[in-house]
């Protein structure tokens, strides 16, 4: 997914393509600015806690296969937001979302929309590692089996696709009759993101996914996030500024339920538009 | 320090009692260690009653089914085995359908609904034992009489379990109302247990694109799967030491029969039932013992649950 | 990878959350149409005579069940006076003293192992202590059974309640120079909300036990005179007409059924309707 500005030569073919990872962080903003078409939309998106509103005219574009970080003080809404993206809040009677959240085109708000294929499309990671109670090969396939149908050779298959993608294989290829549980936290995490990945998504939702794990864990989640960006698209919560700066692409500013800024990461964290951004970033509040 | 304060001019000051404490840590243990007194009064005093019975029939009297008052020769088989046989049956009715209760109040109703249904169902188990053997001796005997026995009869009559005339009291009425009765205790305590499952775990499940049936079957149940155990223990725990729901309807026979429809006892109805008759001093010596065979079986599910108790607890404690 | 069909899983879905909704009321509706049918039958019999007479002869209409709610009000108000000051104290002391002590440990043991007794063996143990020995069924042996039946489970409750009031409380008591019973006052009334909602639920069930009375108030046709001799009572009441052959003997259990009922749900909803608001 190299994108060429309009102007540009064509390379001479034997040009060596540069490598995201060789590039530093300064150049990654470049490739950043695809012009494809966002993969979700948010227009006027207003959310209710049963009278208390808590979200204010959201209004945010979500590019495809990049990471964008949300960010803001505690209590600005965040995970609100985020939970609008697989409908999860309506789990709860009193929590409403009103608005459009267009992904790929098609407003997910609507009440036509098939629930169980929108939070197979969109998958989510929880701030606490979620294992379910049973063994990590039956942890993954779980969204499998509901969502597919599979042989055993087709099921094992997919299961240690999975755990490949989420990095994790290596380390319970041994032991997939374990129980989920019986993993460190960063390994839960991982096999929560295995989990989620295994039935395709194209969303992945992540909400403070490393505030509950030790930092060695947490750097191995954060490369693992530069990697699922090639297949998902990846929207991350995260309460850690530096963290945003070194995983996201893009960052949302969120403060009391409205998108204070929104731009591309480099560029929030050098050159904030806004006063309440630099305060924020600056270590001023929250 | 007492002193210090006690020589400062103060205006009428309370003299600070030195003995209060020391007096009132003692009566506190005392009153702590009546209860050691008392568990093992109990026992004393059950074992001595059972003295007669014990020194006459010995080991044999857990397995012997006679009981002749007239004779003198007592066995505690048919008492035990319709404990046993009518826990089982009570078991079997009440736990799918406490299942199904606390799983529908915790995860398919509305709060306008779950709320005071759940409240109903803790008033429900507070409703006095003898309240379910009235209903069902007047009001569900004949109805089996009438209609389940007959029912049961013509359509699974081939089967040693149902047959015999339909007299409405007996093992299976007799297990169906103490079914009814330890419904909502068990009921109550599953609620409680499902409603501790973490809601992050059950949105994970939702998160999956599960459906309300696969995320409760699947996860919520799994999940609370030691602690529904344990709810099912202290049920049977209850239901083995129920008197007057059952004695009202079990028929007091000191048989063990093949069938279901067939009158029998269980040691709390054979106690509830004969103690008033009893004057000859064997005769209540083997009453005595029967008393201690349910302690010991009471004891026995008591120290399982307490178990089982533990280990939910050492795990809860290792994460999830 | 072959697609699954949501169709099918739907459908399964809401056919379980049907049948299972269906099966709760069934269930829920079964129990509260027994309390419904008890109140049916046990009405009629509730008349002036029932609340103010004696019974008659057996098999005579009319009389009532005077002295067997008077009897019952003696044993449950005797059992409390015992029952609730001395389970308070035990639960004091494994709440302020025994947390970490064998003997701390070894009693709630036995409160476990006495809450679990079924009551039955509670009144066959106050007979060989109390009936045997005096030679006479007793009011007393009566209130003795009643109360040991209350009294794990004011053990356990005040225990609880003690529990759950912080340390912050006792120890500012005792910064100021108090002495450890005048703290521990100051826990109590900081718990009085749940301590009374425990004290009344152990009421409410021990008003509506008959089997440990049956053998040692047993009952009697007579006004409650004395302690000291069988005394009238509702539970056995009920068992003794049940069982009878008299029709208006039966129709009196059912009285006494619907009123036993009825004091053991106001006061059990009392006790929750006390708590909720406690904790506001």
């Amino acid at each position: 997914m190299n994108a060429t500005r309009p102007e540009s030569r064509p390379t001479p073919p034997l040009a060596p393509r540069p490598h995201v990872a060789d590039r530093p962080v300064a150049d990654r903003t470049a490739a950043a600015d695809a012009p494809a078409p966002p993969k979700i939309s948010v227009r006027g998106l207003d959310f209710h806690y049963g009278k208390q509103q808590a979200l204010f005219d959201n209004n945010l574009d979500i590019a495809a296969n990049r990471v964008t970080a949300v960010i803001g003080p505690s209590g600005c809404g965040k995970s609100t937001h985020l939970r609008v993206y697989n409908r999860i809040y309506q789990l709860y009677r009193d929590q409403r979302a009103r608005g459009e959240v267009l992904l790929d085109g098609e407003n997910l708000l609507s009440p036509a929309t098939d629930l169980i294929e929108l939070r197979r499309k969109v998958g989510m990671i929880f701030q606490k590692p979620t294992p379910f109670p049973m063994s990590i090969h039956d942890n993954v396939a779980y969204g499998l089996k509901l969502h597919y149908r599979l042989g055993k050779a087709e099921l094992a298959e997919a299961v240690e696709k999975a755990l490949r993608g989420a990095a994790l294989w290596d380390e319970v290829k041994d032991a997939l009759d374990r129980p989920g549980t019986a993993l460190s936290g960063g390994q839960q995490q991982r096999l929560c993101i295995a989990r989620a990945i295994a039935v395709r998504p194209e969303v992945l939702l992540m909400d403070e996914p490393t505030s509950a794990i030790d930092p060695v864990a947490t750097a191995k989640i954060e490369d693992l996030v530069e990697e699922l960006k090639k297949d998902f698209t990846i929207v991350i919560v995260t309460h850690n500024m530096q963290q945003a700066a070194r995983v996201s692409d893009y960052t949302a500013f969120f403060f009391e339920g409205r998108i204070v800024e929104f731009g591309v990461t480099r560029q929030i964290f050098t050159k904030p538009v806004h006063r309440q951004t630099e305060d924020y970033i600056t270590g001023r509040f929250g | 320090m007492t002193d210090r304060r006690a020589t400062r001019a103060a205006p009428d000051r309370r003299h600070p009692r030195p003995w209060g404490d020391p007096l009132f840590r003692s009566l506190a243990a005392a009153a702590a260690g009546f209860f050691l007194l008392l568990t093992g009064a109990i026992l004393l005093e059950l074992t001595r009653g059972s003295s007669l019975s014990l020194a006459k029939f010995g080991p044999s009297f857990l397995w012997s089914t006679a009981w002749n008052p007239v004779t003198g020769d007592f066995g505690a088989l048919s008492s035990i085995a319709g404990t046993l046989i009518s826990t089982a049956i009570a078991m079997a009715l009440a736990v799918p359908l406490s299942l199904v209760i606390a799983l529908f109040l915790v995860e398919l109703a509305p709060p306008a609904v779950s709320k005071p249904v759940g409240a109903a169902i803790e008033l429900l188990a507070a409703v006095p034992s003898i309240i379910y053997g009235m209903w069902g001796l007047f009001v569900f005997a004949p109805l089996m009489s009438d209609h389940v026995q007959p029912f049961l009869s013509d359509h699974l009559g081939f089967l040693p379990l149902f047959q015999g005339p339909p007299m409405g009291i007996g093992m299976l009425t007799a297990g169906i109302i103490l079914a009814l009765m330890i419904l909502p205790f068990i009921t109550s305590v599953m609620r409680d247990v499902l409603r501790m499952v973490p809601p992050v775990v059950k949105e994970a499940g939702y998160g999956m694109g599960s459906t309300v049936w696969e995320v409760a079957r699947q996860v919520t149940v799994r999940y609370g799967a030691r602690g529904m155990a344990g709810a099912c223990l202290l049920g049977l725990g209850r239901a083995v030491g129920e008197t007057m729901a059952v004695t009202f309807v079990i028929g007091n026979n000191h048989r063990v029969g093949a069938s279901l429809f067939d009158a029998g006892n269980t040691i709390a109805s054979a106690l509830a039932n004969e103690f008033a008759e009893a004057a000859d001093p064997l005769y209540l010596s083997a009453l005595v013992e029967l008393g201690l065979v349910l302690f010991l079986i009471t004891f026995a599910i008591q120290g399982l649950t307490h178990a089982w108790i533990r280990r939910l607890e050492r795990s809860a404690g290792r994460g999830l | 990878m072959r697609r699954r069909h949501a169709r099918g899983r739907k459908a399964v879905d809401l056919a379980v959350r049907a049948a299972a909704s269906l099966a709760a009321l069934l269930g829920i509706g079964v129990l509260v149409l027994i309390l419904a049918e008890v109140a049916r039958r046990g009405a009629p019999a509730l008349d002036l005579a029932f609340f103010t007479s004696l019974p008659g002869p057996p098999g005579t209409e009319g009389g009532g069940l005077a002295n067997a709610i008077l009897g019952t009000l003696a044993l449950t108000a005797a059992a409390t006076a015992v029952g609730v000051p001395l389970g308070m104290l035990a639960g004091v002391y494994l709440s302020e003293f025994g947390r970490d002590t064998r003997l701390g440990a070894a009693v709630r043991y036995c409160v476990n192992v006495l809450m679990g007794l079924p009551s039955i063996l509670v009144g066959l143990f106050v007979w060989t202590v109390l009936v045997v020995p005096f030679r006479s069924f007793s009011g007393h042996a009566g209130a003795a059974a009643l109360a040991l039946i209350m009294l794990p489970v004011v053990a356990r409750t005040t225990e609880d309640m003690l529990a759950l009031v912080p340390h912050a409380l006792r120890e500012g008591a005792l910064a100021v120079g108090a002495p450890r019973w005048r703290a521990t006052l100051i826990a109590f009334k900081a718990a009085r909300g749940g301590l009374i909602t425990g004290v009344l639920l152990a009421v409410a069930r021990v008003s509506g036990e008959t089997a440990p009375l049956l053998f040692t108030a047993l009952n009697s046709p007579f006004w409650p005179r004395s302690m000291s001799e069988p005394v009238a009572n509702l539970t056995v009441t009920v068992f003794q007409y049940a069982m009878s052959p008299y029709a208006d003997w039966q129709a009196k259990a059912w009285g006494a059924s619907l009123l036993i009922m009825a004091a053991v749900l106001t006061t059990s909803l009392l006790a929750r309707t006390f708590a909720r608001e406690r904790t506001r």
